[in-house]
């Protein structure tokens, strides 16, 4: 692939595209959960039963992942040469 | 027993990559291709059972013991050494293939090992040709391979020490389903752990692999900890520490991958998360848990060689192999990115993938096994799968910011080692029968059921969702994350620092205290024989005859006393 010329960027990364990608990827999300409508699941401890469990479950999961590893890493991060010096 | 002849197919792998150097170029593209396939035609025309045993000091010995559990992990070896092979043709050093192939036909030879002493010694075997290939990488990598072989031979030693014990307990060196409750059966799961990555000592992996060529860590990722999840099935299932165990690397993988910068040790980090699964499976124990773990050692060895064979390509063409220094890669390469990201995709077990068939077998066993903590630990683990690997990786390396790098994509060869993997990762997540048809129990799952799919995709994609919203806390920094692998990296130094400093005021103060005194000792001398001393005076003769005459004196008055 060619190097673009300056200011035409890959099409991909063009504000344009990256506004449509998020447009769809939330109608996709929004389409999930509305399965939910759809499908009949079988909960096996009542909590997976409700309603988008997936969604919320994942999406805070992420979260206490992140804020977790955040903080650990305030603690336990050294620069990469640290065991180098 | 029957006459017919019975090869070894591990033996015929290790006699293969040991004959390699010897080869000339074309000779050795030849072997490195068919010797994977020969072995896996060997491994399906191994009767059911024992195929012969020998008497050694009165232990029996079985060298090679097929059953479907074995078959199962020597065919994936097998499918790896040759993709594996494929992918590394390029490779100009010729030791690591050879070691390669060493360390791929030992692990085939545990796998049919019949018996702890034939496992302890391709054990060994592995642990000494994963090393070569680490050292294979040149003068960076030797302290990396120095940790990782230390680690190993002292697993070598657990397992060694741990089957003397059970051979003096029971008389018997049988390899087969065990209860862990002697300390001799602990120190073999022990021995095994150690291997798996599991903790504390499971710094080895993502110390030592990332530093391995960048063919080197694709033969890595499959044999060590894949073969500890086949002794593990074989030797422990439904062990109950090993669910706490499994869910402990589950996160651990997650956490340290999350802060990681660099792309491989990324991938390495998420070897010991997806190993955590498989041991989480092996603990639960119910046929499900034990097909489900079986099933996922065999998707992930594949999708993990695809994309540390997507990131051994990056680093080919690169010579880059922090996030920092990457990125934007998709716009030349993006054969590697679409398989990297199909991999990625494979690993976050999204539908139509094989990660999808297989990990949910060991989230079910959670669920029949109604541990309901377990169950939501291993769903926000596979949340967290997506965030780390599935996302992370392709993420920084081929999109993110622009690095202004435009690489080619990697040679040809390369290019069909990755087109392979991925026919195995989307052939099996579409048309899984054939793998579940190889597992040890029958398959009682249907991973495609409208209610499975839809909560798999809501819990993947809003993962991706949280990993986009919070970009910025996971923006890359020039940074490592300390690990239990400080107490024998750090602890050492830190201490030697500490002591260094405090010894060396201490000496000083020691020397001065020493000087002093010595000062005073040579100023006391002096002041009494010096020249002005009182002992080093000269006398007049004449004090003397005094002296004389007072004593002869004294003497005469006590004579007549």
């Amino acid at each position: 692939m060619a190097i673009p010329k300056p200011g035409s960027d890959h099409w991909l990364v063009r504000p344009g595209t990256i506004r449509g990608i998020w447009a769809v990827s939330l109608g996709v999300l929004a389409l999930t959960v509305l399965g939910d409508l759809v499908v009949e699941h079988h909960p096996h401890f009542g909590i997976d039963g409700s309603f988008g469990f997936g969604a919320w479950f994942g999406f805070a999961s992420c979260v206490v992942l992140i804020v977790f590893s955040k903080t650990l890493g305030a603690i336990l991060k050294r620069a990469d040469d640290y065991y180098d010096r | 027993m029957t006459a017919e002849i019975i090869i070894p197919p591990g033996l015929l792998l290790i006699a293969g990559g040991l004959a390699l150097p010897l080869l000339a170029h074309a000779g050795r593209v030849a072997a490195i291709l068919a010797l994977p396939l020969i072995a896996l035609a060997l491994v399906w025309m191994l009767p059911e059972g024992p195929a012969f045993a020998v008497d050694y000091f009165g232990y029996e010995i079985i060298p090679v013991r097929a059953d479907a559990l074995s078959r199962l992990f020597a065919t994936v070896f097998l499918v790896m050494a040759f993709a594996g092979g494929l992918f590394a043709l390029n490779q100009e050093r010729v030791c690591e293939l050879a070691a390669a192939f060493v360390y791929a036909g030992s692990a085939v030879g545990v796998v049919f090992a019949g018996d702890l002493i034939t496992v302890f010694i391709f054990w060994e075997v592995m642990a000494i040709a994963s090393t070569v290939v680490i050292w294979s990488a040149g003068a960076g990598a030797y302290r990396a391979g120095q940790r990782y072989v230390v680690v190993h031979l002292f697993g070598g030693v657990l397992l060694m020490a741990g089957i003397a014990g059970e051979v003096a307990l029971t008389g018997s060196v049988a390899f087969d389903a065990m209860d862990a409750n002697s300390y001799a059966r602990w120190l073999i799961l022990a021995g095994f752990l150690i291997n798996a990555g599991a903790p504390p000592l499971s710094a080895w992996l993502p110390d030592a692999y990332p530093q391995a060529s960048w063919s080197g860590t694709v033969f890595l990722s499959a044999f060590t900890t894949k073969t500890a999840v086949y002794v593990l099935l074989r030797g422990f299932p439904g062990t109950e520490i090993l669910i706490y165990v499994g869910l402990y690397m589950v996160f651990y993988g997650i956490v340290y991958a999350i802060l990681e910068n660099d792309m491989r040790r990324i991938l390495a980090y998420s070897i010991i998360n997806q190993v955590g699964f498989m041991v989480c499976g092996v603990g639960l124990g119910s046929e499900m848990a034990l097909n489900g773990a079986a099933s996922h050692a065999f998707a992930h060895i594949l999708y993990k060689a695809l994309l540390l064979m997507s990131a051994g390509s990056v680093l080919l063409m690169t010579g880059k192999r922090k996030c920092t220094d990457l990125g934007g890669l998709f716009r030349t390469m993006p054969i590697t990115a679409a398989c990297g990201i199909i991999g990625a995709l494979s690993i976050s077990a999204f539908p139509l993938t094989s990660g999808f068939v297989s990990k949910s077998m060991i989230s079910q066993g959670a669920a029949d096994a109604h541990l309901m903590v377990v169950w939501l630990a291993l769903a926000a683990a596979s949340a967290g799968v997506f965030l780390h690997a599935g996302i992370k990786f392709p993420w920084f390396v081929f999109f993110q910011t622009d690095s202004g790098m435009r690489p080619d994509e990697p040679p040809r060869n390369m290019r069909i080692a990755m087109y392979i993997m991925c026919a195995f990762c989307i052939g099996l997540g579409v048309y899984p029968d054939p793998l579940y048809a190889m597992l040890p129990y029958k398959v009682d799952f249907v991973p495609y059921t409208g209610a499975h799919v839809v909560f798999q995709l809501q819990l993947l994609l809003f993962s991706g969702l949280a990993f986009f919203l919070m970009l910025g806390m996971l923006q890359r920094t020039l940074t490592i994350t300390l690990d239990f692998d400080w107490f024998w990296r750090g602890l050492g130094r830190a201490l030697a620092s500490e002591f260094g400093g405090r010894s060396a005021r201490a000496w000083v103060a020691f020397a001065e205290q020493s000087y002093l005194a010595a000062n005073r000792l040579v100023g006391t001398l002096y002041q009494h024989h010096g020249p002005g001393g009182r002992l080093a005076r000269t006398w007049p003769t004449g004090a003397m005859a005094f002296w004389t005459t007072v004593l002869l004196g004294a003497y005469l008055i006590a004579y007549y006393v």
